[in-house]
């Protein structure tokens, strides 16, 4: 993903109104700070730390239109929009990066180098572009298997033919022992989006419907039942797969479709909350519509996490206008990767920048995730 | 799923809702104890569901916030010893000392891991026998057993190196305090449902005849939470002061015998600072004399701890009941769960944190 980090959310006013109540106000006491000095896990976790961090630092550092669009992938007019000679428009380019730090290495269901294409791939997909070519960096640390490497790179190339992506260039560093934790990731992919399609996370309008490919949480979740210290049984696997097979279908049966995102670090609610800040529209979300598996509702009661925050890795929402809605929900379900998808809410005029979560109580706002998840004492 | 949709059930908590209007002729204030409680609450707009005249305030039961700040940093200066291993409840990682918090601590290289249950640590302690692990176990008596657990098997394993930071609290004496504070305004309480799990409810029926008050243990989804209110209101209205469990699948009167047999081994009673609050007689527990072994104040002496609250933040006021987060005018804007001024916003229990997570400073700045 290209910065793909979450925007703040429309009265977030933890910053601006900070120069009003200062040190001053408060004599000598020691401030909790707001930022920090260092890099800390939260400023990975894909929330408000992280939106930060590309806010404050990298943006303010690069600028530029395109990075300051903030979507899942750069797309970009071969040749500054110049028409080639016979006449045409120049092709446009999608064009992505995403580190992979996953631990776990192996998981059920997929594996750090799965995740790795399919990350990628799936940036570019919900751009609607056609993926076409990856580049992967590996950082190795020393004394990692060779045997594992292997096992990583033939579940990588698994993935590049499922996505009809090659792999065509690559780089290895090695580190010293204790310098790294097994072996990174980082891959970029390119792929070409075709005239007239325009999908933009800034489009979404009020009436439009919400899909969502289908459960959520399914891959955090799964992470979390393998992970030291907290292990439990479970059936689960991650999500973990390439969706351009499915936004194909999608685009081929649906071109009207005005956005699609896919809900990876930060889950569905912060990309909700991306959207809505961007396109500056509410979304109003319907709770028993949003599908999310029996095994993951459990173990996110039993953690004290909400399936709705948690990490998917192959599955994608939607923003589509409500007559075009039943017939891409058709064309998703007809896809494996689509079977249970849903149609899960509405974008609404009212409260822009808000995304709201009806359930059989009540209404309650769906704010962006803080930082890490963190398992709750009681 | 069975065992929670039937208590997040729309059509019976509306039922819930109407009976609580129709029992209602005055307005009534309540006081829910938990942390959990108030999260539910905010999630579900359970408040919003009452009659006009019905409030719900919010309590001091929330163990990250009432931990003192003083308690933290000690716990950031063990941390920052060479070798020591630092375990903690994810929760308590963002909260911040005078310094910082361990979340920054952690990232300037001390070891500092997030466990989900004191065995671990102790398991750590056995697997890193030259290095000093310390768990720092707070809460109220919900993670009492578990935390006493690790220290009765620590001291039997001879796992010398093991240690707790112990920053324990006890429930009946905050609700004394909150009932005894110049200004109270709680008519009845919403008992906390998973720690009369624990110490069942004979405590609370000396409380309720003493001061009394109604105290209706409660559970945590909107059907449960709606039943108490229910109860509660229906005592107040009828002037009754009494014990009611409205959390009987759960809670038993006698609690759990077992769990409270092995805190009663390993703690004792002791006065406690709560942050927000000050000091309560007899509101904490500590290590007895024969595990003090594995008191973690004992073997890291730490001077020096100077700390100093924010005087913008009504904490305090809120942990009694007697403001709400909306009262506050840092609430949204200074502080947020990100970059918090006061207890009461530290922790994801903490009733500003709930009424930030669910959004309610947005509903401020769409309706002003």
């Amino acid at each position: 993903m290209t910065f793909s980090a979450e925007r703040r959310t429309a009265g977030d006013a933890e910053t601006e109104g900070a120069a009003t109540i200062g040190p001053d106000s408060l004599g000598r006491c020691p401030l909790p700070r707001s930022q920090y000095g260092q890099i800390v896990m939260g400023h990975g976790g894909g929330g408000r730390l992280s939106a930060d961090l590309i806010e404050r630092l990298f943006v303010p550092a690069f600028g530029g239109d395109v990075l300051e669009r903030m979507e899942d992938q750069a797309i970009l007019r071969l040749g500054h929009g110049a028409s080639t000679s016979n006449g045409k428009l120049a092709p446009r380019l999608a064009f992505t990066t995403d580190g992979f730090v996953v631990k776990p290495l192996f998981f059920p269901g997929g594996d750090i180098g799965k995740l790795a294409v399919c990350g990628t791939v799936n940036d570019l997909a919900v751009g609607g572009a056609e993926p076409l070519y990856l580049a992967a960096a590996f950082i190795l640390e020393e004394g990692f298997t060779i045997s594992e490497l292997a096992r990583i790179a033939r579940s990588m190339r698994a993935a590049c033919d499922e996505a009809g992506v090659t792999l065509v260039t690559g780089d290895t560093k090695v580190v010293d022992r204790g310098k790294g934790d097994q072996v990174f990731i980082t891959t970029s992919g390119i792929g070409l989006v075709p005239d007239g399609r325009e999908l933009s996370i800034r489009s979404a309008r009020p009436g439009d419907c919400v899909l969502v490919s289908g459960t959520m949480g399914d891959h955090g979740v799964t992470i979390m039942s393998v992970r030291e210290g907290i292990a439990f049984d479970t059936e689960l696997e991650s999500d973990c797969a390439p969706l351009i097979g499915l936004t194909r279908a999608m685009l081929a049966a649906c071109p009207s479709i005005r956005a699609m995102r896919d809900p990876t670090r930060g889950g569905l609610a912060s990309v909700l909350n991306e959207l809505a800040s961007a396109s500056k529209v509410g979304v109003r979300l319907d709770e028993s519509s949003v599908p999310v598996r029996l095994e993951v509702r459990a173990a996110c009661e039993m953690l004290g996490l909400d399936p709705l925050y948690v990490a998917n890795e192959g599955k994608l929402i939607a923003v589509v206008p409500r007559d075009d809605a039943p017939r891409l929900l058709e064309a998703m379900r007809s896809h494996p990767l689509g079977r249970e998808a849903a149609i899960i809410g509405e974008i609404v005029a009212d409260h822009p920048g808000m995304v709201t979560l009806r359930s059989t109580i009540g209404e309650r706002i769906l704010t962006m995730a803080a930082g890490e998840q963190l398992p709750r004492i009681c | 799923m069975k065992h929670v949709d039937e208590f997040r059930d729309g059509q019976a908590a509306r039922k819930l809702a109407a009976a609580i209007a129709r029992a209602a002729t005055r307005p009534w204030t309540l006081m829910e104890v938990c942390g959990g409680q108030t999260h539910s609450i905010v999630r579900y707009g359970i408040d919003q569901l009452l009659p006009g005249g019905v409030e719900l305030v919010h309590g001091p039961g929330c163990p990250v916030c009432v931990t003192p700040l003083e308690t933290i940093d000690r716990a950031h200066a063990i941390a920052s010893h060479p070798g020591v291993i630092f375990c903690s409840f994810g929760d308590m990682l963002r909260v911040p000392g005078s310094r910082g918090d361990l979340l920054q601590l952690k990232a300037q290289g001390a070891d500092v891991r997030i466990v989900y249950s004191p065995l671990d640590a102790v398991n750590l302690a056995a697997a890193n026998p030259d290095r000093p692990v310390v768990f720092f176990a707070i809460g109220f008596e919900t993670t009492a057993p578990p935390n006493a657990m690790a220290v009765w098997i620590a001291k039997k394993r001879k796992l010398a190196n093991f240690s707790v930071l112990v920053s324990h609290v006890l429930v009946p004496p905050a609700i004394a305090a909150i009932l005894d504070a110049p200004g109270n305004r709680v008519q009845a309480f919403l008992g906390p449902g998973h720690v009369c799990t624990v110490v069942g409810y004979e405590d609370y029926e000396k409380l309720s005849a003493q001061y009394r008050v109604p105290i209706v243990v409660t559970g945590f989804e909107p059907v449960d939470l709606l039943e108490g209110v229910l109860l509660a209101i229906r005592q107040l209205e009828q002037g009754r002061a009494e014990v009611e469990n409205a959390y009987a699948r759960v809670v038993d009167r006698q609690g759990n015998p077992h769990s409270l047999k092995l805190v009663n081994e390993v703690f004792e009673v002791c006065d406690r600072k709560w942050r927000g609050i000050g000091l309560i007689p007899s509101s904490g527990l500590r290590l007895r004399p024969e595990y003090r072994d594995h008191d973690a104040e004992q073997i890291f002496e730490v001077d020096d701890i100077e700390t100093c609250e924010s005087s913008v933040c009504i904490s305090g006021e809120i942990l009694r009941g007697l403001k709400k987060p909306h009262d506050c005018p840092a609430f949204g804007r200074e502080c947020t769960p990100h970059s918090p001024l006061g207890a009461t916003m530290v922790s994801s229990e903490g009733a500003c944190a709930a009424y930030y997570a669910h959004g309610r400073h947005l509903e401020l700045v769409a309706l002003t």
